[in-house]
């Protein structure tokens, strides 16, 4: 077994505990809890950098990833940041079996309850399905992503990248575009940015603007330039393609044009302005891939190193709250 | 068939018909009101009658409750006549309008035929139907309105689906007036309702629930309201529950239009965050809306804008609401409860008893000619004693209907259910 990197082994011999037996939602979360999984996820950066990088803090435990909807990054982020942690992983995809048969979610996650895992992740594409799930079960419930709601270790990772990149996130300006309305990612930020002092603008077109979204304490806005301007952080969401036929938005290429970010809007912002994505991408869609792929602003692959290790940082405060935990 | 006869002494009379609530008592016999004694006592009685002596409890007509669904026939598992019909007798409940949406749906004649016959089969509650105004409710072509009315359907209605194409809606109108019989119409946009499972605003923002504008009400309503000028008809609107559309419903009247309008007790009692986490049973269809159009909804209901409360009865069983919250089946069960939480805005000094009484008593039977909701001498002995104060405690498991989705499980109501009299029959005691 590797050695803990010496920053991680002494996030890991404080005493903090982390109160709750699920991670659902952002807005579950406090101040210290979350400065506490940050500082523990921060460690395991270090770790994942190394070239041994496996610890036995969830020796013998299991982790199912139950994936209702498709996704590769989350996926596997969960599963290597399970393995890393010495867990035993289980990947689950309901789509192509008995979910398909009829059974409901409830009698998905009874039937895999009995087989004694210890975490269960879930993504599902209605709001309030992780939820559900953590009422039927016995075990630890990790939300990644429930429909139109939170995806709450999305936030995380994104709150660690940030801290990571400028060492603070009170005080940041972050503007938050696209589509606001259907984005799980924007709650989960909008909730836990602003609860770590940040500056919060939702920008999109009206369509795509949550109904009051004003009474998040956000400010919104239309025209990207004037979102953006003087931002510390851009932050971008997908636009599914359907959604942008005249559904909407009237077509790509006038999305693109007022709301896809290139470097000419780019320019509003402050000049040491970080960008982000949660990906995956719509090139030349919600982002043009010179931005993107720019290493001096981009934070996009960061974010995916940092999932990783958030990932690790959640998996590791449940297990310790797990029954017979040592 | 009628019992032997049944005399209520030192009750609390409501009757809203007569504008009366005071002391009084009442006697029964052959299935019907014999007295009425307002202020005084019954004197001497034979030895054959039933006294009930009702130490101040409240004596009121059975309730009328126009929107009821059971799953018969077609969904049993759901709710059967019986339940259904049991689930009325213990909330006081005498008779109910069941809505044309089963399976088949109520859209001919012999369908009308044979859920009177089964019901008058069980002889609990007196049970009615509404028929549908399209075949198969498919708001495409007109069903046998007139057929129907002969049958004894009381009102003509799609239920839940609002009848989009606007040139049939005004053909069942001016159709449904020739035979005298009323339309109701659920008021609600179906493209802003489309997928919908809340009411637009920052509460459903937050959940990340697919929502409609409180306006998708008003924008059908105000397209009823000039079918209505245009055919002289008279028009129910089926669960008005927002302040905008209250607007024009008040506009509409004022202008001399024959609308009246219902709304739901779940609609009077709960706020869009009674949801909380994703709770199922809140899950209504319209969906629970903002505090404001709630008051608003209160005020109507005060006022006499909004003229009857229904139940909306609705039954969905566990496998129906024990899903993601845009999955499950809407809708609530009510009959149990109607009684009760109306009752909470007396007790809340909102509006006085008799007004409440009015809105399930002689209100809806008066709009759909029934011989009921009134404590008259001949009128027929559908009758509720009730113990206004009593406190109760809404256990959802414990409620007669054989699905269990109450959005009042766990709260504290006043108001209990101490005997149900249809046609001087007990068919509940307490």
């Amino acid at each position: 077994m590797t050695t803990a990197p010496p920053g991680l082994n002494e996030v890991l011999q404080r005493t903090f505990s982390f109160p709750k037996r699920h991670f659902l939602s952002a807005t579950d979360l406090n101040e210290v809890e979350v400065a506490n999984l940050l500082d523990l996820a921060d460690g395991f950066v270090s770790l994942n950098r190394q070239t041994s990088k496996k610890l036995d803090l969830l020796k013998g435990r299991t982790l199912m990833n139950l994936f209702f909807e498709n996704s590769t990054r989350t996926q596997s982020s969960f599963e290597l940041a399970g393995k890393r942690l010495g867990a035993d992983v289980v990947n689950m995809s309901p789509r192509s079996s008995s979910i398909a048969k009829g059974e409901t979610l409830i009698d998905t996650a009874v039937t895999l309850n009995a087989m004694q895992p210890d975490l269960l992740v879930v993504r599902h594409s209605s709001s309030g399905a992780a939820s559900l799930l953590s009422q039927k079960v016995s075990c630890s419930v990790i939300n990644a992503g429930d429909g139109q709601h939170e995806h709450p270790t999305q936030a995380l990772l994104d709150a660690l990248s940030m801290r990571r990149s400028f060492g603070r996130i009170a005080g940041l300006k972050v503007a938050i575009c696209g589509d606001v309305l259907h984005s799980r990612v924007a709650r989960s930020n909008v909730a836990l940015l602003q609860m770590l002092g940040a500056e919060v603008r939702l920008v999109g077109p009206p369509t795509l603007i949550p109904a009051q979204a004003e009474r998040w304490n956000v400010a919104i806005h239309h025209r990207m330039r004037e979102g953006i301007a003087g931002c510390d952080v851009v932050m971008m969401l997908r636009l599914q393609l359907e959604r942008m036929d005249g559904v909407m938005a009237p077509s790509q290429r006038e999305y693109f044009r007022f709301f896809g970010l290139d470097r000419e809007k780019l320019a509003f912002a402050a000049p040491h302005v970080r960008v982000m994505h949660p990906g995956p991408m719509n090139r030349g869609v919600e982002i043009d891939s010179d931005v993107a792929d720019d290493l001096s602003v981009s934070l996009i692959q960061d974010q995916v190193e940092m999932g990783v290790a958030a990932r690790m940082a959640v998996l590791t405060s449940l297990a310790a709250r797990l029954e017979n935990a040592r | 068939m009628s019992g032997k006869p049944i005399a209520f002494t030192n009750v609390r009379l409501v009757d809203p018909a007569s504008g009366y609530d005071g002391p009084g008592a009442l006697i029964v016999t052959e299935g019907v009101i014999a007295d009425v004694v307002k202020g005084g006592d019954l004197g001497a009685l034979s030895r054959d009658v039933e006294v009930v002596d009702g130490k101040g409890a409240l004596l009121l007509p059975g309730l009328v409750d126009i929107r009821v669904k059971t799953g018969e026939p077609g969904t049993e598992t759901k709710e059967t006549l019986k339940s259904a019909a049991r689930a009325a007798a213990a909330g006081g409940v005498t008779s109910i309008v069941l809505q044309p949406d089963t399976d088949p749906v109520i859209d001919e004649p012999s369908v009308v035929d044979f859920i009177l016959r089964r019901a008058r089969d069980i002889e609990l509650v007196k049970v009615h139907v509404a028929g549908a105004a399209t075949k198969g409710a498919r708001g495409e072509r007109m069903a046998e309105i007139g057929l129907m009315t002969e049958a004894g359907c009381l009102y003509i209605s799609d239920a839940d689906r609002p009848i989009v194409d606007s040139k049939v809606m005004r053909r069942v109108l001016s159709y449904a007036k020739a035979f005298g019989v009323l339309v109701a119409h659920r008021p609600a946009d179906p493209w802003l309702s489309a997928g919908a499972a809340a009411s637009e605003g920052e509460f459903a923002s937050r959940m990340g629930l697919p929502s409609v504008p409180a306006i998708a009400e008003k924008i059908m309503l105000e397209r009823d309201l000039a079918l209505v000028e245009l055919t002289g008809s008279r028009l129910l609107v089926d669960q008005v529950t927002t302040a905008s559309a209250l607007e024009s419903l008040k506009r509409g009247r004022d202008k001399g239009l024959a609308i009246t309008a219902t709304t739901s007790i779940n609609h009077l009692s709960f706020n869009e965050i009674d949801i909380g986490d994703y709770r199922t049973f809140c899950k209504l269809d319209p969906p629970l809306r903002s505090e404001d159009d709630r008051q608003a909804v209160i005020e109507a209901v005060a006022t006499g804008l909004i003229q009857v409360v229904v139940s909306a009865h609705a039954p969905a069983p566990a496998e129906d609401k024990r899903l993601p919250y845009d999955e499950a089946a809407p809708g609530a069960v009510g009959l149990q409860t109607l009684l009760p939480a109306l009752l909470t805005f007396h007790h809340e000094d909102r509006i006085p008893l008799i007004d409440l009484i009015r809105t399930v008593t002689c209100a809806p039977a008066e709009l759909l000619g029934l011989e009921a909701g009134r404590l008259a001498k001949g009128a027929p002995a559908d009758l509720v004693l009730c113990d206004l104060n009593a406190p109760l405690l809404i256990d959802a498991d414990k409620l007669i209907s054989k699905s269990k989705n109450s959005p009042f499980d766990g709260r504290r109501l006043q108001g209990k259910v101490l005997r149900t009299v249809v046609d001087g029959r007990t068919v509940f005691a307490g």
